[in-house]
């Protein structure tokens, strides 16, 4: 069984959309964003900026990494000669934020866009608040900066409007937000906004969206309202009737193993640990890393194979982590309730008919149809120890890695 | 007494031909848990485990008289099943299934409240009233009835616990899932409440996780209004923090999710958070007593 850890961990795995996608849709639903090309050579660089309106240009790493302006991964050039340069400086690089990890995310493509001059700079996000059940909106007259400092400094400055699920956004909710501003914008500013929010419900329902972000939205100094930077996930739970978005998903930043687990439909996070875990649940999973670790070892990944787990996702979990070279020993802790422990017990032995195991692996089972799992098990002729608590699991495994 | 259900409940079970839907309902069936009917549509005038199948809930209503219905639909037509159970009259809806959209959810807990329904889940394990129904898909041997109250956003690792409450012999009066998608139905807070009316709870134990703030909710309801020891434990303590959520869900939670936050603001309001899973059961025993 999932929990709410679980739509914490899939945010790592869910669809996060590129920038020049989400401009994309912009343009579709016809929120104004910069004129932009899409580079994936440095060597076409400079063609593309002949192209767009400047100077100045702005070139733009295409990762799923915050921050990456101050990685390097935003330039401002003046120059027509520099732009390749710029792109030169990311693609094919590695970008390392603080929300990337120590190994960073390599840079395929780079947005090459027109540069604008901005005269006013808000925020304007909408996602799910879990409390009220609602989508939400976010409006803040600072923009351009983290949103998080924003609602720390000047929590006044942060406004909120909730659309009804009956009635869906209305015209009145962007007034509330828009006539608290001071200066108040010139009217056609006011009604292009107005606009804007109408048109990111639209995309967040039309798309299922978890995040729409525009960071900032600005006012240019020619009085034009354009998104500049723009984020949108996709809440994972309905890729089965968002197929066409979801083939946007760019599997080139991914973890490899990550991206076989997803492809498997397996929830898995690769650490940076010693012992493998297997768990049904993300709960119990969570709970098992912390208990690795107050014995002293290091998880080496996150795997919950889910309530729906059969014979074969167990077998391909465990496949994942016995791939993971850092794996010096493998837990499996099941707690059977929809996954009944036979069909765990039949799954690890599938797993290592295919696959050679060269690591000691201890197994607890506990729940529905215990007793067959084990049997199971018992009457195999693979090694593993079998533990009967978690405390023995835990124990077992540290004296494995030790 | 036990909150919510108990030998009364005349359960219903939607997707009652399904894989897991058939597998559970001989299960609960097994529990001696009143399953009165199963809905599928176009099945209707079957018999699933013996249990007669209708093509709509109304009819499952009007036929059987069911008050408690036990979702297992596939998420595609879930949110759909959840609807037709609040509108048909069913005051409480338990939904097991996962992967339901969240868009989904945002109209079903609006439609939900406006029917004066309880919804428990999505993707939960269900509830148990040990010794007198249980409706859901825990393994069913482990519980013994007793007065403590489970409440859990987690399915397995409540097994975990629970297993551990009786083996310690602390029997549970009822154990609920909440759930733990983004949007759930019954809070903490709400069951909490409940557990405080019932005459048959003692004692509380609480299981939490990384993300939302359910939990913070939850320590300022105890500190303030709840008056029967509470043992809680929160689970992602070695979660990777920088795989963050994005911008927007971090500003409606102001920072807060993470596993040492809510210890910390749990322990601010006097409760007991347990540190080592593997010793729950005994932690349980000191807090509580043996009653």
């Amino acid at each position: 069984m999932s929990s709410q850890a679980l739509s914490f961990f899939r945010s790592v795995n869910k669809l996060n959309l590129h920038e020049y996608q989400a401009k994309n849709i912009f343009r579709q639903f016809g929120i104004p964003v910069p004129h932009g090309l899409l580079v994936n050579e440095p060597g076409r660089a400079f063609q593309a900026a002949r192209s767009i309106k400047g100077p100045p240009w702005v070139v733009k790493a295409q990762v799923h990494a915050g921050a990456r302006g101050k990685a390097g991964g935003v330039k401002i050039v003046n120059d027509l000669d520099v732009v390749e340069q710029a792109a030169q400086s990311m693609i094919g690089q590695r970008i390392i934020t603080n929300q990337t990890g120590p190994a960073g995310v390599m840079v395929n493509q780079v947005l090459v866009e027109e540069g604008v001059e901005i005269e006013r700079e808000f925020y304007l996000s909408m996602a799910i608040n879990r409390r009220n059940a609602r989508p939400t909106m976010i409006f803040s007259p600072v923009g351009g900066v983290e949103i998080e400092e924003v609602m720390l400094e000047y929590p006044d400055l942060i406004l909120i409007e909730r659309p009804d699920p009956v009635t869906g956004w209305m015209p009145f909710q962007a007034r509330n937000l828009l006539y608290r501003l001071d200066p108040l914008p010139s009217p056609e500013a006011i009604d292009n906004i107005t606009f804007i929010a109408a048109q990111v419900f639209e995309i967040f329902l039309r798309y299922d969206c978890s995040l729409i972000e525009i960071n900032p939205l600005v006012i240019t100094r020619e009085g034009k309202v354009i998104a500049l930077d723009v984020k949108i996930s996709i809440d994972d739970n309905a890729s089965f009737r968002q197929e066409k978005i979801f083939q946007l998903d760019d599997k080139a930043g991914k973890d490899p193993l990550e991206l076989q687990a997803e492809e498997y439909g397996i929830n898995y996070i690769h650490l940076d640990g010693n012992v493998g875990v297997l768990v049904n649940g993300a709960g119990l999973a969570m709970a098992t890393m912390d208990i690795i670790k107050q014995t002293g070892a290091r998880p080496a990944n996150f795997l919950d194979v889910g309530g729906g787990a059969n014979e074969e996702t167990i077998s391909r979990g465990f496949e994942i982590i016995l791939k993971d070279r850092h794996v010096k020993a493998i837990l499996i802790n099941i707690f059977g309730g929809i996954l009944r422990c036979d069909e765990l017990a039949k799954g690890v032995l599938a797993a290592l008919k295919r696959m050679e195991i060269h690591v000691p692996l201890v197994i607890r089972l506990q729940g529905t149809r215990v007793e067959e799992g084990r049997e199971i098990l018992k009457n195999s002729d693979l090694k593993f120890l079998v533990a009967k608590d978690l405390a023995e699991a835990a124990k077992l495994v540290a004296e494995q890695v030790s | 007494m036990s909150i919510l259900v108990d030998e009364n409940s005349r359960v219903v079970i939607q997707g009652i031909s399904g894989r897991r839907g058939s597998f559970h309902t001989k299960q609960m069936l097994g529990y001696n848990t009143n399953i009165a009917a199963g809905v599928r549509p176009g099945k209707g005038g079957q018999r699933v485990e013996g249990v007669p199948v209708f093509n709509t809930m109304v009819e499952a209503v009007q036929e059987e008289g069911v008050n408690v219905s036990c979702i297992f639909v596939p998420p595609p037509f879930a949110a759909d099943s959840i609807m037709e159970a609040a509108s048909a009259g069913v005051k409480l809806i338990i939904c097991i299934t996962e992967g339901i959209p969240v868009l989904d959810m945002v109209n079903v807990v609006s439609f939900v409240r406006s029917r004066g329904a309880i919804l428990i889940g999505p993707n939960c394990p269900g509830i148990i009233s040990p010794g007198k129904t249980m409706v859901g898909i825990m393994p069913r041997r482990m519980h013994r009835q007793g007065d403590i109250g489970v409440i859990s956003r987690s399915g397995t690792l409540t097994y975990e616990v629970v297993y551990q409450l009786t083996e310690v012999g602390l029997g549970q009066s009822t154990c609920i899932g909440i759930g733990g998608d983004p949007i759930i139905g019954i809070s903490f807070i709400d069951v909490l409440a409940m557990f405080k009316e019932d005459n048959e709870t003692r004692g509380i134990l609480l299981i939490g996780e990384i993300g939302g703030k359910e939990e913070e909710y939850a320590a300022k309801y105890i500190k303030e209004e709840f008056n029967k020891p509470v043992l809680a434990f929160i689970a992602g303590r070695t979660a990777p923090t920088n795989k963050r959520m994005g911008h927007a869900g971090a500003i409606i939670s102001r920072g807060m999710g993470k596993a040492e936050d809510k210890i910390k603001t749990l322990q601010d309001a006097g409760i007991t958070v347990a540190q080592d899973l593997c010793s729950i059961g005994k932690k349980a025993l000191e807090v509580m007593g043996h009653g």
